[in-house]
């Protein structure tokens, strides 16, 4: 099912949570909503839900006007970063529940459950309480609650943002891997710019109820639009009136005009990458990513004065 | 040392304000001979009066239950304007004295009142009769149940409620499969609260049920009544009756508790 968003603006008392925002995702789409806190990107996943309602502008599902459609009635799964699990219920009857309400046939609903189970791998934990799992595998019983109606879209709020890095990461290639196999429209919301790399087709950059950019990740990353993508999207510091990735910087042994004098303050060995963190004579704060080869040869350590030249830099109007 | 401090000076005060008052009740029953209070507990108006007061429970009860869930979920989860004012007058009740809500409610149905003589013209018998007594009952046993669901609605959230609204259940639905089943303790709780409040409620009904022998006396007012007449024993059984009930629901309550961790 194909989303369109069109002008739509939401406050909350005084706070302008959505400002003018459009946004069309395709039907089949993986997007990721990617933001600070306070940029809008759950209050705008849910009002795509219907469970917040627009004050300005409209939501077009399939090309149809929704805004006013109830959230029971937009064929949407929802997964709450909380779980929203139902605490009372077992798993089982949990991930029955939207089949329960839609009065389908007792073995049709423990069939596809068994099928859920397994899909979310949680065989044989059917007759547990929420209570009675780790937070990954309740995250993964409320995916497989809101798959079991067979949605058309599929709506994820910071679905892994409760969860440690671990599991983190595994539930990312897990997700990634379902919407392989079932071509659900999938929309999810995160602050983790390297979540929403690694998942998403298209990334929808918001920023104070705003839209910064929407692209693939790897031309947000080359290309970014604004500072605050700059920024925002993978490391960057300030050079001179431009900004500069990490990756884009060299240190070399003999001073030239293109160079800059820094300060090694501390050098970072991070397995495959070694990053020395500087800062410029005016005391701007900035890092280098060397190879570990790089290091060895250069010598760097901290309290060093060493010469920084840069390979690219950006800058924006 | 600071710590017998504290369990001495509770147990001291539990002691002496709760536990001495009722043992000298059963010292005395047991002085003036278990068939004295055995006979005024099997005296037909005592009999009559035990029937009013389980009647009183089973309307105010169910009443209160209700509209104590329907007024927990609206302060919660609701925005309309008075909402501070609902709040603070579930709690009116609590704060105000019994007599005084049964003198107004006498006020309100007497003759000269504002619904007295309709209720007169229409042959309808509100005042020293059952329906006063409801009222009152139903008056002074409100807050219970509201503020036993109030925070547990609060604790909650109604992220569970928006998770089955999306699996398509309506608000109906989804208060009966979602919302009461995860308040239930809190709502048993309040029901066992308030069924204890109607039980021992006195002040008010004195006032309107003008505690006629075998038509419009409760348990309570029978108490007063034998402890009038100079007959003691009569009191100490009616009173021992009324102990009963009240260990009954505590021992409902006691069962009851530590299941709120899991509500």
């Amino acid at each position: 099912m194909s989303i369109q968003v069109r002008h739509v603006s939401k406050r909350f008392g005084s706070f302008q949570a959505l400002a003018d925002v459009s946004l069309d995702v395709d039907s089949g789409a993986l997007t990721a909503l990617l933001g600070p806190s306070g940029s809008g990107k759950s209050t705008l996943l849910r009002i795509i839900a219907g469970l917040e309602h627009p004050d300005t502008g409209e939501v077009l599902l399939d090309g149809a006007e929704a805004t006013g459609t109830p959230p029971q009635q937009r064929g949407v799964g929802f997964v709450f970063q909380h779980y929203a699990a139902f605490k009372h219920m077992t798993v089982r009857d949990n991930i029955a529940f939207g089949l329960k309400i839609r009065r389908r046939p007792r073995a049709e609903i423990r069939a596809r459950v068994d099928e859920l189970l397994e899909l979310v791998q949680l065989q044989g934990f059917g007759h547990r309480y929420p209570a009675q799992l780790s937070g990954g595998q309740r995250q993964r019983m409320a995916l497989a609650r809101a798959l079991a109606p067979e949605p058309k879209v599929l709506l994820l709020d910071e679905p892994f943002g409760a969860l440690d890095a671990r599991v983190r990461a595994e539930l990312r290639v897990w997700l990634r891997r379902l919407h392989e196999e079932t071509h659900t429209t999938t929309v999810f919301v995160t602050h983790d710019q390297e979540e929403a790399m690694e998942v998403a087709d298209r990334v929808v950059v918001m920023n104070k109820g705003r839209i910064e950019q929407v692209d693939a990740p790897r031309t947000l990353y080359d290309s970014p639009a604004n500072e605050f993508v700059m920024s925002f999207v993978g490391q960057a510091s300030r050079f001179g009136d431009g900004w500069v990735r990490p990756h884009d910087l060299e240190i070399v042994d003999i001073p030239d005009e293109t160079t800059r004098e820094a300060q090694v303050e501390r050098v970072l060995h991070l397995g495959f990458e070694v990053r020395c963190e500087l800062v410029w004579e005016d005391g701007e704060p900035f890092s280098v990513q060397l190879t570990r080869d790089q290091a060895e040869q250069l010598e760097v350590e901290a309290g060093q004065i060493v010469h920084v030249r840069p390979t690219r830099t950006r800058a924006f109007a | 040392m600071g710590r017998y401090v504290v369990r001495f000076t509770a147990l001291g005060y539990l002691l002496v304000i709760l536990l001495a008052p009722l043992s000298m009740l059963f010292w005395r029953i047991w002085e003036e001979g278990l068939d004295q209070a055995w006979a005024a507990i099997t005296d037909p108006d005592t009999i009559h009066a035990f029937k009013i007061t389980l009647i009183l429970c089973a309307i105010a009860v169910p009443l209160n239950t209700v509209f104590g869930i329907v007024c927990g979920l609206a302060i919660v989860r609701r925005r309309f304007p008075g909402k501070g004012l609902v709040n603070a007058f579930v709690d009116l009740p609590l704060a105000l004295s019994p007599v005084v809500v049964g003198f107004s409610l006498y006020l309100l149905y007497g003759r000269t009142g504002w619904f007295g003589p309709w209720f007169t013209g229409h042959g309808v018998q509100v005042l020293f009769a059952l329906p006063a007594m409801v009222l009152a009952t139903i008056f002074v046993s409100v807050p219970f149940v509201a503020r036993e669901v109030v925070p547990t609605l609060r604790e909650i959230g109604d992220e569970q409620e928006q998770a089955a609204y999306t699996l398509g259940a309506s608000s109906w639905q989804a208060f009966w499969r979602v919302t009461l089943p995860s308040i239930r303790w809190a709502v048993i709780y309040g029901v066992v609260v308030t069924t204890a409040r109607c039980l021992g409620e006195y002040g008010a009904v004195a006032i309107v049920s003008g505690s006629i022998s075998g038509k419009t006396e409760t348990l309570t007012l029978r108490v007063q009544d034998y402890y009038e007449n100079l007959d003691q024993a009569g009191a100490y059984g009616v009173a021992l009756l009324l102990c009963v009930l009240a260990v009954a629901v505590l021992v409902v309550m006691t069962k009851l508790k530590p299941k709120e961790g899991t509500a």
